[in-house]
């Protein structure tokens, strides 16, 4: 396919594959505000990928481009080597995209245990009259995607909720609920936006340990958005940085951390 | 133990089977309303025009006879077939399922975002056209609905109760009233069992819920409002077909809406057992100050006692019994 598409082993003996996903020079404007200007970078087949940048960098903005709430002016999506026409979020959706939400998007007058179902959805198939009826194909389709359900549930730790209304949980529970949402899609890729902001340290290193395990146990391609740069940098196999709409670092966490541009951008450099 | 007292009972037991058909049609509001915000006004529209059709299939009346007979200058009438009120209700159900699909691509979708007064105000427009559509369609005249329920008061009821106090002649209770009731509540139960055990149900909650979360799970919103549409239409069809066989298919129908508008406040507009509670306090509300009082002051309350209730409410409780609460963040 293309020259970047042979496959490497990481340190701690992942194999990261081919690009699952390729954004090719995008631009973004929200009227004459440029948000995005002429990004490229992709993500890999089971890589940590993250995204980082001060606030108002456009982080957000390039989570949504992939996530197909806003359209880029200019560019090209490719995904799974082919290249994406112009989609609406649920058909993304149903491609193998799912996601997180910087200020939670939960359901909030309904259980954990019916919030991560939501997220079964697009892999139930029966249609409106097997439902209906409800004995029969859609009773055991239900059953078949609770199992999986409730091995989300184990997974992340949250038995104890499971008949909660999500409304009533603390933050970090709700943050948890809504990426137990987020997996039980099993989704092809794995976006989070900003998956630990307004966490205490105890919090962040839960998620953080949940984000690997993740990626390690279903080998799940994961790309992240923090602007906590400690974080980040333990956890991802490769940043991107941005800052002013524009990419100014891509590369291992270490190659980041001794980039001028980046430095400079963390520490408020004036910009000319 | 009085007649008086008996007489009390009967008059909650009506009051509670009327409420049970407000309900019905508060029902539509509530579904519509939680699903994609907006305040449907053709509801009550909906309910007539689903009656008109039913009717119209029964009798297997020709659409539009009088359309085309004026613009061809023939008399068509009638197909000179009985449809079987089953399946009659089946065809009405599929027309009220193509006229979500036709609002849903022709409303909705072009007004996605917009604020809800301007949804409002197409429902305004949709209920004006289907009033007009539905008489050209099935013809403006008085038309009688029977659909195989038993009406008239319940005579074994009547009495097997007679004689329990003295003066007292015996419960009197609709037959049809009954039956409203035992549909409805198993209308309801339905609804509900729907809404909390399927994906569509899932579904539909968390449209109701968040937009935005929802697309990200991969719901379509617009699959959905079709969905929801339906549903009404489904409601508007039952409570269409109650109330049309209780006092005939006509255009005061559509005015049945008037009177889900103080069960919505009563009860709040999101909320679906709201709409049933609302509904029963309204129905026996109405019946026992009608009553009670009713004749010390010249009678004929229930035209206004329902709306005097809901003002008193939102003064007191703006949200409604069940809605949800109202948080303005400043």
């Amino acid at each position: 396919m293309n020259a970047t598409a042979e496959s490497y082993v990481t340190e701690d003996g992942r194999t990261i594959g081919a690009p699952v996903l390729e954004m090719k020079n995008i631009t973004l404007k929200f009227g004459g505000v440029t948000a995005i200007s002429d990004i490229s970078f992709d993500i890999r087949e089971g890589e940590i990928r993250a995204i980082i940048g001060p606030n108002g960098a456009g982080k957000s903005s390039m989570l949504n481009v992939i996530n197909g709430f806003y359209h880029p002016q200019e560019g090209e999506i490719w995904f799974h080597g082919e290249k994406r026409a112009p989609m609406k979020p649920y058909q993304i959706a149903q491609q193998g995209i799912a996601r997180t939400f910087q200020n939670i998007a939960l359901f909030k007058g309904m259980s954990t245990l019916d919030n991560i179902m939501t997220g079964r959805f697009t892999h139930m198939k029966t249609n409106m009259f097997w439902q209906a009826v409800w004995k029969g194909p859609a009773e055991r389709e239900e059953n078949e995607n609770r199992d999986i359900v409730e091995h989300v549930i184990d997974f992340l730790e949250i038995q104890a909720i499971r008949k909660t209304p999500v409304g009533r949980l603390p933050y970090g529970l709700q943050k948890r609920v809504e990426l137990g949402r987020a997996l039980a899609a099993q989704p092809k890729l794995l976006l989070l936006d900003e998956p630990m902001a307004g966490m205490n340290v105890e919090e962040k290193e839960d998620m953080s340990r949940f984000i690997l395990d993740v990626n390690d146990e279903f080998g799940t391609t994961i790309a992240l958005i923090e602007h906590d740069m400690g974080v980040v940098m333990d956890i991802s196999d490769r940043v991107v940085v941005m800052d002013y709409g524009k990419k100014i670092g891509d590369g291992t966490p270490d190659e980041v951390r001794n980039n001028q541009d980046v430095i400079d951008a963390y520490l408020g450099v004036a910009h000319d | 133990m009085s007649a008086n007292f008996f007489y009390t009972i009967e008059v909650i037991a009506n009051g509670l089977m009327t409420g049970v058909m407000y309900s019905l049609v508060a029902l539509g509001f509530v579904l519509i309303f939680k699903a994609s915000g907006v305040f449907n006004y053709a509801q009550g529209v909906m309910a007539l025009f689903a009656a008109m059709t039913l009717v119209g299939l029964q009798n297997g009346q020709i659409p539009f006879a009088h359309l085309i007979n004026t613009i061809f200058g023939t008399h068509l009438d009638k197909f000179g077939w009985e449809v079987p009120t089953f399946l009659a209700i089946i065809l009405a159900l599929g027309v009220m399922i193509g006229f979500a699909f036709l609002v849903e691509r022709y409303i909705l979708k072009h007004l996605v975002n917009q604020d809800p007064i301007i949804l409002f105000m197409a429902t305004i427009g949709l209920a004006y056209f289907m009033e007009g559509f539905g008489d050209l369609m099935w013809g403006s005249d008085i038309k009688k609905l029977d659909v195989g329920l038993p009406q008239g008061g319940n005579v074994w009821l009547e009495n097997a109760t007679e004689g329990w106090a003295n003066g007292f002649y015996g419960f009197y209770i609709d037959n049809l009233d009954m039956w409203a009731t035992v549909i409805a509540v198993a209308l309801v139960a339905s609804l509900i069992a729907f809404s909390n055990y399927t994906k569509t149900g899932r579904a539909l909650r968390a449209v109701a819920d968040d937009n935005q979360a929802a697309l990200s799970v991969g719901i379509s919103l617009r699959k959905i409002w079709v969905i929801v549409w339906s549903l009404a239409g489904f409601v508007a069809l039952v409570a269409g077909i109650m109330w049309g066989a209780k006092s005939g298919v006509q255009f005061s129908l559509s005015l049945i809406a008037l009177k889900a508008l103080p069960v919505l406040m009563l009860g709040g507009f999101t909320s679906i057992p709201g709409a049933i509670v609302g509904g029963m306090i309204i129905g026996v509300g109405e019946k026992l100050f009608e009553f009670a009082i009713g004749p010390y002051i010249g009678g004929a309350t229930e035209n206004w006692f329902a709306y005097v209730l809901a003002l008193i409410f939102l003064v007191f409780r703006p949200q409604g019994l069940f809605g949800e609460k109202i948080i303005e963040r400043v």
